[in-house]
């Protein structure tokens, strides 16, 4: 789960760790009153969860409180990137020397976490990676011992500090990676870490994404899912997160239901593989009785873009007949308007092709034939 | 035959009292796999299926020799059932628990490194060597004794390649399903190595997806080793969008890493044939055979 940079900043301060003075604002007029308290030029800067913020033009100066205003109303009206921003974060405009970057996040290949730092802060992590990869300095953490002071030590050093500002900016490093264990963190970013022209660090931006797996230790923060699920995803999305089911909206016109991530995926590829484009990808999980196929098709068939709905079931724990019965129930309270193709094997699979025959339903039974006259269907009727 | 189990494997269940535990303790019993006994805490005395239930690990290994574990407990407890059957000596841990977090999931692989252990999973359908030990949640109809080794990123996807290797009569040595999260246990190259050292083994058959950079360290093993067995690769997600996630908790594509183009490039430089289709491995592994 994505926090708002307004959200993981107060959990930085709360760490110690220092951020621009400043306050969330809902409407213009509150970004005015809070940029009069600052009495110093400031940046607005939108809330929004997407990354890449700044170049969408998500963030505006402001010299006045007047200004400050004006930028509200912007921004408060807009969209960046398709998300709706509900409220700016009004902030006193921050001096710099120098601009960090300090990350922490979860290394799949040591199975463990790795902090990355470098001192060409202000891009994203993966353009500073690119362009130049020996400005970047990681260190693997052992989860038996963990992060240790001199670690943080270390990386301030090859970020060139000494002295007095190399032990404040270890001791910002350590309370981060404190943050990272104690809320559970799949990533806590600061980018950029600023050092101001007397020499003090302030965190300006701050990113922190909880592991979605360890939310219930964080029940704080269960109101705030469905807030961002509101903000990030389609009708379809929400309605599939509030079932249980995994979906995933595409461009394409190709509706597609099977069991299994990997076989969805791989549904997906044999789509256009066979020129064709899939509209989404929808999992029904292992075992899903006739209710949730039922849920399944409703959900695929209300996005208006789908043309026709490939079903793709190699049944293990799932049962076949099941998934035939769930196909049967949806069209008997809706009707169908769209055409379907079903490829249907595996357990109980007799009887499930027994029952859609019977209900005139055609069944096949290999994926790549499927998945050809699910194509040919969305190309010629279109 | 095969690698990780076979029919010297004796198995407890951790979480046998649960629905799921128990639902797939008959299956695995029906198999033929010897599950020795089943722990629940606060169930200790009782039986599932015929199964021995203990409140400890510790103690249905002192009772019943067992040397391997399959857990079914929630994801808030299974960090504590994968240490707990680590720490009594059990050297082949098969975690089926979906939703575990990534903190946790760290923890139990440090604690697999030091105890020199292999874990299967988190978020797996487990492990199985056709004719003579399931160790998890596939169905069992779909393997046949036979040739080829399999190690899969996803469940279904396995059972799609797996009836094509049966049909074709090439049947499967073992399959190993690695786990769907970013954090997992046995890798491809791990793997790899051990079907290298297995004589029932000819063909290997990986099934990748994207995310992470496992298949790109096994194509790396490949080519700076050499390998000494036919290997062929399916890879799915070539059409999957970045910064979603689709379906597995592992699968999603981070700031430009872990894309399908990324693995297929990889393999394809390290000389593994690369399937466009699931069908196409079991084609490309009796062209190989041949």
């Amino acid at each position: 789960m994505k926090l708002f940079e307004y959200e993981a900043k107060t959990i930085f301060s709360k760490y110690g760790i220092p951020t621009p003075s400043g306050g969330l604002a809902t409407s213009p007029s509150q970004a005015g009153e809070i940029a009069t308290q600052i009495d110093a030029p400031v940046v607005v800067k939108a809330q929004v969860l997407v990354a890449g913020r700044g170049k969408a033009g998500g963030i505006l100066f402001a010299q006045s409180p007047l200004e400050a205003e004006i930028a509200a109303r912007k921004l408060l009206s807009a969209e960046i990137k398709g998300s709706r921003v509900q409220s700016v974060l009004v902030e006193e405009r921050v001096l710099v020397r120098k601009e960090l970057y300090c990350g922490i996040t979860i290394d799949r290949s040591s199975r463990g976490y790795v902090v990355i730092a470098s001192s060409e802060g202000g891009m994203e992590i993966e353009e500073i990676a690119a362009a130049m990869p020996e400005k970047i300095v990681k260190v693997f953490i052992d989860s038996s011992y963990g992060f240790r002071p001199y670690h943080a030590i270390q990386i301030a050093k090859k970020l060139d500090y000494a002295g007095s500002q190399m032990l404040n900016l270890a001791n910002i490093f350590l309370n981060q990676f404190k943050i990272a264990m104690e809320y559970d963190a799949e990533l806590v970013e600061m980018n950029p870490l600023i050092e101001m022209p007397e020499g003090k660090f302030v965190a300006a931006d701050t990113r922190l994404i909880i592991d979605d797996s360890a939310l219930y230790r964080h029940p704080e923060f269960k109101k705030r899912l469905t807030e961002e699920a509101e903000h990030e995803l389609s009708p379809q999305e929400l309605e599939a997160r509030k079932s249980g089911l995994a979906y995933v909206k595409l461009d394409g016109d190709v509706g597609v239901i099977g069991n299994g991530a990997g076989l969805v995926m791989a549904t997906l590829d044999m789509i256009q593989l066979y020129g064709g484009k899939p509209a989404n990808f929808l999992d029904v999980g292992g075992g899903a009785s006739a209710d949730m196929m039922a849920l399944a098709l409703n959900l695929v068939l209300s996005d208006p873009g789908v043309r026709v709905v490939f079903i793709n079931i190699l049944g293990g724990i799932t049962r076949c007949d099941e998934i035939a019965k769930g196909i049967l129930e949806t069209r008997r309270r809706i009707g169908f308007l769209k055409p379907m193709v079903i490829r249907l094997v595996g357990t109980n699979e007799e009887e499930g092709r027994r029952i859609l025959t019977e209900g005139g339903i055609h069944v096949l039974d290999s994926m790549e034939e499927a998945a050809k006259r699910a194509v040919e269907i969305a190309t010629t009727e279109g | 035959m095969g690698i990780l189990v076979d029919n010297h494997t004796k198995a407890v269940v951790q979480g046998i009292t649960g629905t799921q535990g128990s639902f797939h303790t008959e299956l695995m019993l029906d198999y033929g796999t010897q599950i020795v006994a089943g722990t629940s805490p606060g169930k200790g005395g009782t039986q599932v299926h015929g199964v021995p239930v203990y409140d400890t690990v510790e103690e249905a290994v002192k009772k019943h020799e067992a040397n391997a574990s399959i857990i079914f407990v929630p994801a808030p407890f299974a960090a504590d059932a994968s240490i707990e059957a680590m720490e009594a000596g059990l050297k082949i841990i098969v975690i089926i628990t979906e939703h575990i977090p990534v903190k946790d999931a760290i923890q139990i692989m440090a604690c697999a490194k030091r105890h020199g252990v292999n874990v299967i999973g988190p978020n797996t359908p487990g492990v199985i060597t056709p004719g003579e030990c399931k160790l998890g949640i596939m169905p069992a109809h779909v393997f046949k004794s036979g040739v080829v080794g399999m190690a899969s990123r996803s469940g279904t996807l396995t059972y799609e390649v797996a009836v094509g290797l049966s049909a074709r009569g090439l049947g499967q040595s073992t399959c190993i399903g690695l786990g769907g999260d970013p954090i997992v246990g046995l890798t491809f190259v791990e793997v790899l190595k051990k079907f290298e050292d297995d004589e029932h083994t000819k063909a290997v058959a990986l099934i990748g997806e994207i995310g992470g950079n496992l298949e790109e360290l096994a194509a790396d093993f490949i080519s700076t080793g050499g390998y000494a067995k036919p290997v062929v690769a399916f890879i799915a997600g070539r059409t999957a969008p970045p910064g979603k996630r689709m379906g597995h908790a592992g699968a999603i594509i981070m700031g430009g890493a872990g894309t399908a183009r990324s693995k297929i490039e990889a393999f394809q430089k390290a000389g593994v044939g690369v399937a466009e289709r699931p069908s196409d491995v079991a084609r490309m592994l009796a062209d190989a055979l041949r």
